[in-house]
């Protein structure tokens, strides 16, 4: 009993989750007023969209509620579904469909290296080993023709998803410093990353006017990152001193780099998916698109803000 | 609704597996038939395709929604045929050393006319991976034979990767599952097939699919 005690949330991590609900339930009300007032237009997409939060937050929270191992399992299969859409998206050679079987098998060891707290293989195993294999089992085939640009998509798809989202995990296993666990640290920033996508959106549907990079994201203005960027950096400024053993000033800085690296991780996907020729990477989330089109600003966000906190605190 | 050990292979085993193995992307799912008979024909590159075509089904048709299957491969080993009989419910039929005097699709025929869904794939064999191979006569023969019964095109994508002929261990790959519009039957034999193969092509280009080489 005293074990299920001690995972009710305490002190901040208590209160930012029933922010979060707070948040969520405003969304939802302000839908449905949306709906009522103005019925000529469709809100059946905002809609979906803000019902698919509510899936979303409540089985991340619970995740990061229950145990540490359940946390990596759940982001585990968060990067093996990234992976999956990614491998599905982008154009392989049929010659390879035995490498990409050695290329899921990445997935369980990274997580496994962060399981057991290796931090040295946990930081070169993409990197460095998995870099060296993939090109080896596909020279036992021996096609040549497409090589270069399969070795190196496939790496780089790996990079994405499963290398930079399982920063997310090993944050769980920084040691307790000031109160701020590991479950804090992984909500502030998905917290933050999620919460700058929705700032950036709406401030853009909202001001947007002038086009900041038309060519990769039309949707993207100058108007909406700027606001986002603004929304966010107060957000960071309030909430990182509680949830993490960040100090008043240098959240400052994570509350600039933060914002615009979850704004450039976003429009570095779309670029990819521009490049395939595609609009979402998927159709898993209603509302969303698939679940690299969620998790893409986490991609350049999680990294940067584990190397950060670590130089300055572990 | 009694028990049923095909839906809950399905609801235990099947859909799971699909889920992590593949995941869906399905089109029109409102244009599947809600009740049988009917004919659902969809292009074959993989053992996953029968499942994939099942499970978009719901639970409470499921019993009725029946893959025909080749008895020479399904029905040669014991553990397999009970597999394919009992948790699938194929309707086999005899592709190879049948007398000229037997009909090889009348238990086609008799499921239809029991208002079975009946999943059929014109192509007869799997063929190559994620290429479309010329159909055999019997989807035509059929729609003849059951004038008043839908026929259903479906376009799959992306489990011949997954799995395809003569691989062991399946690769995740998402799929793409395109329903067509009922198809109105030809009375003529190659203007029938022409027109399916058609329906198939204008379904394959909804999406786009590079050639997988």
């Amino acid at each position: 009993m005293s074990e299920v005690l001690e995972r009710v949330p305490r002190g901040p991590l208590l209160y930012v989750f029933v922010g979060i609900l707070g948040l969520l339930a405003a969304a939802t009300l302000l839908g449905a007023l949306l709906a009522r007032a103005r019925p000529e237009k469709d809100w059946s997409e905002l809609n979906a969209r803000i019902r698919s939060w509510w899936l979303m937050a409540g089985v991340f929270m619970l995740a990061i509620l229950l145990s540490r191992a359940v946390s990596l399992v759940f982001l585990a299969f968060l990067s093996f579904l990234a992976l999956k859409e990614y491998l599905s998206l982008i154009p392989t050679r049929r010659a390879d469909r035995g490498v990409l079987l050695w290329v899921y098998l990445a997935v369980p060891l990274q997580y496994a290296w962060v399981w057991i707290d290796w931090y040295g293989m946990f930081i070169i195993f993409i990197p460095v080993y998995m870099f060296i294999l993939i090109p080896v089992r596909m020279v036992l085939h021996g096609q040549t023709e497409g090589f270069l640009r399969a070795a190196g998509t496939i790496h780089w798809g790996l990079m994405t998803t499963v290398f930079t989202l399982s920063h997310i995990a090993y944050l769980l296993q920084l040691p307790e410093q000031g109160g701020a666990a590991g479950a804090s640290l992984v909500l502030f920033l998905v917290l933050v990353t999620q919460f700058n996508d929705v700032a950036q959106y709406t401030w853009g549907k909202l001001f947007g006017r002038h086009k900041v990079m038309p060519s990769v994201s039309p949707n993207k203005t100058y108007e909406g990152l700027l606001g986002g960027m603004a929304t966010s950096f107060v957000l960071v400024y309030f909430l990182a001193p509680e949830l993490t053993p960040l100090t008043r000033n240098e959240s400052l800085v994570a509350g600039f780099f933060l914002p615009l690296a979850g704004f450039l991780g976003d429009v570095s996907v779309s670029a990819i998916k521009r490049d395939i020729g595609v609009k979402d990477s998927g159709s898993s989330i209603p509302g969303h698109g698939g679940v690299l089109d969620r998790v893409n600003s986490l991609t350049f966000t999680a990294p940067l803000f584990f190397h950060f906190l670590r130089y300055l605190h572990f | 609704m009694r028990f049923s050990l095909k839906r809950a292979f399905f609801a235990l085993v099947v859909r799971p597996f699909l889920l992590v193995v593949t995941g869906f992307n399905v089109r029109h799912a409102e244009r599947l038939p809600q009740s049988g008979p009917a004919l659902v024909v969809a292009n074959h590159n993989s053992h996953l395709d029968t499942l994939v075509l099942m499970s978009l089904f719901p639970a409470r048709l499921l019993d009725r929604v029946r893959p025909v299957a080749a008895a020479d491969y399904f029905l040669k080993s014991g553990p397999l045929a009970w597999f394919s009989q009992k948790l699938i419910g194929i309707i086999p039929v005899t592709r190879v050393g049948r007398a000229a005097s037997e009909d090889p699709l009348a238990a086609v025929s008799a499921a239809l006319d029991a208002s079975s869904i009946v999943i059929f794939f014109p192509e007869g064999t799997r063929g190559e991976p994620e290429r479309f191979q010329e159909m055999k006569s019997g989807i035509f023969h059929l729609s003849r034979r059951h004038p008043g019964v839908k026929v259903v095109p479906v376009f799959l994508h992306g489990l011949g990767k997954a799995l395809p002929k003569g691989a062991f261990l399946p690769v995740p790959f998402f799929c793409d599952v395109f329903v067509g519009e009922p198809f109105d039957p030809v009375s003529e034999k190659d203007a029938f097939l022409a027109a399916l193969k058609t329906r198939f092509e204008s379904l394959r280009a909804e999406g786009s699919f590079p050639e997988w080489v």
